[in-house]
């Protein structure tokens, strides 16, 4: 018996260096070479100063940005040290009230009719937390509040949502979808 | 809508024509020696070998070698309990975090790993270094896969041998399966993660500026390379809270895609492989079958429930799909509900969506999954172990019908098998129904709910399924990090993987032993649709049996209440 611990012991010392410090020590080096970019986060740099992820979702509550989804991670939302989904159930009261007083605010904020359509990506929060974007339809409604805050027509936000909107890999991977930071840091320049 | 079936189709034939070739290596891997890889892998086996101080050609009989797991694998959770109470003196943990708090966690941590559940009562970016998420985690992804591959080995020696106690040999199999299958596998994956968006580095956290002016970190880390293996060994613990729905572990739908094949590859592998063990690939295609009707069955109710919505949330004049709480737009419902049902059916557990915020029946889907203990393709090596469970107990039963000595492969299936087979698939049950039925009565286990009504009940049975089917996943809104359910959780994970790998290899010694007989007329087929049917059925009338009062409490009493608009 003391043999097999022993030899357990070593096997475990041996597969821990391998697999704990080799494996991705090394993968880092490669991923550092090949793919700096990707590998250190998507940074977003404009003039020098780091602004963002590309993959990240941001807070947008003001007038003149295009708004993400709702967000539970940390305490104000997309929280990127701490990310969640709010995980409350089909039947939770908070839940469905949260998303009744969203659908107002939208609904509010946009000039919308009171029983317009709001898309739902808008009203209810992503798994994560941090998720960077929102369907067409949902920046298309905010298109013309956009317009009116930085003094363009709706035509031109239209036209920037078209430019930030990805398209489905390989033709069937994913949906079609804006990258809201992408689509708010084009509006910058734009309006600079 | 046309789209999502679309992905839907292209993914199981994708998945079966990379399975098939991956199959026909493994059976080169661990049956043969001559494959031309093998000359490439055989000198770093050897040093392996040699430096632990083991024979790989000495086989053992099943006692020895579920000794030799079982030490394996109490080490490998002692060190991960170690690595995370003292990360705080160790390197790699830039953000400087502590020790990870308390015991009790630790050791729900270290259980979890081990056991291939990887349920997240921590949360990584916010408590665990580098060093803990590489030394500890990364290293028990690699090592509890490769046991559970192991184990399905061992298995299939066991009913294609003849007249023999001995089912292989411990180390020879846990090295084989990691250094020529998972580690290669696992550095590809890595690549093409990286490529698409997966972080992979050892800076502290990046704090930004954001574009309305206020201050945001983004937690950083080796992502992508526990990302391969978090997937490939059907692990399931995600280095972030989030999981898979973090645009960190998986950014693109691309990224989606490729996990998904990861998570059901080497379990579908292992079922070819044994099909060409048998030296009959139809008792594989056979087996193969009948997990594809069953998930197909399965996918279909979760994206048909996903997709009618909650009607309370279409009467606010919102736009469909209304089920989007929790999930991600890059997925929308097709991706996210395919991922919630693939990461059931094997014992992943990682997530791409919150399951909490599932409607009920789509809920449901994942929770029944796990409770028939993931056999539908399965966790790698755990998947194919569990479906033989329920093979036997089929071959069993329709022996009994017709009145002939059940037989599977020509070997006769007598008491002494049926009493460990029916260890395997009761103690997981028990284990399941027992200890929910305890955390729903007791204070220290209502306190955690993030939900009232049916929905909380559906919380407390799926921490338990899942933890007893090592799965991992979570209906996330459950506080599950408390003294209570870090060790009844923690109990659970153990029985229902121990509860399963020991009967299961005491059938595999006993098979081993015995003659096989020649197929004659009356030798019932194994091959045949006939018995995919009947399996299929079987699975679901014993998972019915067992489960249905629990499930007609939860998720489907709250269906019905959903619909009439009553909310908690």
């Amino acid at each position: 018996m003391l043999k097999e611990v022993n030899s357990a012991i070593r096997m475990l010392i041996l597969m821990t260096v391998v697999l704990g410090v080799i494996y991705p020590l090394g993968m880092t080096g490669v991923a550092q070479v090949i793919f700096p970019e990707q590998a250190n986060g998507s940074l977003i740099y404009k003039q020098g100063s780091l602004v963002g992820s590309k993959l990240i979702g941001q807070n947008f509550s003001s007038e003149g940005y295009f708004h993400g989804r709702p967000s539970a991670a940390g305490d104000d939302g997309y929280d990127a040290a701490s990310s969640a989904g709010s995980n409350l159930g089909p039947t939770s009261k908070k839940l469905l009230s949260s998303i009744a007083e969203r659908s107002e605010q939208i609904r509010l904020e946009n000039g919308l009719a009171e029983n317009a359509i709001v898309p739902s990506d808008l009203v209810t929060a992503s798994g994560s937390g941090l998720d960077p974007h929102i369907t067409v339809a949902a920046a298309q409604i905010q298109a013309q509040r956009v317009a009116k805050a930085r003094n363009l027509t709706e035509a031109q936000t239209l036209a920037l949502i078209e430019k930030n909107t990805e398209n489905p890999q390989i033709g069937f991977l994913g949906e079609k979808r804006v990258n809201v930071l992408s689509l708010n840091l084009a509006l910058d320049e734009v309006t600079k | 809508m046309f789209n999502d079936i679309f992905l839907f189709v292209t993914f199981i034939a994708v998945l079966i024509a990379m399975a098939f070739p991956l199959g026909n290596y493994m059976a080169k891997v661990f049956y043969g020696e001559n494959e031309k890889l093998g000359k490439l892998f055989l000198p770093i086996e050897k040093l392996i070998y040699r430096f632990a101080g083991v024979n790989e050609n000495k086989e053992m009989n099943w006692r020895q070698y579920a000794v030799a797991l079982i030490l394996f694998n109490v080490l490998g959770t002692v060190l991960v309990f170690i690595v995370q109470l003292t990360q705080q003196l160790l390197p790699f943990n830039p953000q400087n975090f502590e020790s990870v708090g308390t015991w009790y966690l630790a050791l729900n941590t270290a259980i979890s790993f081990m056991t291939n559940t990887n349920w997240q009562a921590y949360s990584g970016e916010s408590s665990l270094s580098y060093f803990t998420q590489m030394i500890g985690l990364t290293v028990q992804n690699f090592l509890s896969a490769a046991t559970g591959c192991a184990v399905a080995v061992a298995f299939i020696r066991g009913l294609t041998r003849k007249t023999t106690n001995l089912i292989g040999n411990f180390w020879h199999d846990l090295v084989r399966c990691t250094v020529r299958i998972l580690l290669p596998i696992s550095i590809l994956l890595t690549i093409v993660f990286v490529q698409q968006g997966v972080v992979q580095n050892l800076d502290a956290y990046q704090t930004v500026q954001t574009a309305q002016g206020t201050e945001q970190t983004i937690a950083m880390g080796p992502v992508a390379s526990q990302e391969a293996i978090k997937m490939l060994g059907t692990n399931g613990g995600g280095f972030f809270n989030a999981n898979s729905a973090h645009p960190f572990e998986n950014p693109t739908p691309l990224t989606n895609f490729v996990q998904m094949l990861a998570i059901f590859v080497v379990p579908l592998g292992l079922v070819f492989m044994f099909g060409i063990m048998t030296e009959n690939k139809k008792q594989g295609f056979a087996i193969a079958g009948a997990m594809i009707i069953l998930f197909v069955m399965m996918l279909g109710i979760n994206y048909y429930s996903e997709l009618n919505g909650n009607p309370m949330i279409a009467q606010m004049n919102i736009g469909e799909p209304t089920s989007m709480e929790g999930k991600e737009v890059r997925f929308g419902l097709g991706a996210s509900s395919l991922f919630t049902t693939v990461t059931t059916a094997a014992s992943c557990g990682a997530v791409n969506n919150m399951h909490d915020s599932l409607t009920p029946l789509g809920g449901f889907v994942p929770l029944l999954q796990m409770m028939l203990g993931e056999i539908v393709f399965g966790g790698a090596g755990a998947g194919f172990y569990g479906m033989m469970v329920y093979v036997m107990i089929t071959v069993f039963i329709v022996g009994l019908m017709v009145g002939r000595t059940p037989e599977y492969l020509g070997k006769k299936i007598e008491a002494r098998e049926m009493k460990w087979v029916m260890i395997a698939l009761l103690i997981p049950s028990v284990t399941i129904l027992l200890f929910s039925a305890i955390a729903s009565v007791v204070d220290a286990g209502l306190a955690g709910l993030n939900n009232d009504g049916p929905h909380g009940l559906s919380e407390i049975l799926y921490g338990f399924t899942s933890a007893a089917a090592n799965n991992g996943s979570a209906f996330a809104g459950l506080t599950a990090n408390t003294v209570f359910y870090d060790l009844m959780l923690g109990i659970a994970m153990l029985l229902g993987r121990f509860g399963v790998i020991i009967p299961m290899l005491a059938v595999a010694g006993s098979m081993a032993e015995k003659k096989t007989a020649p197929i004659s007329l009356g030798t019932f087929e194994t091959t045949s649709i006939t018995f995919m049917v009947l399996l299929v059925g079987i699975i679901l009338i014993v998972g019915a049996l067992t489960f249905l009062p629990a499930l007609s409490l939860g998720p489907i009493v709250e269906h019905v209440l959903m619909l009439q608009g009553i909310t908690f």
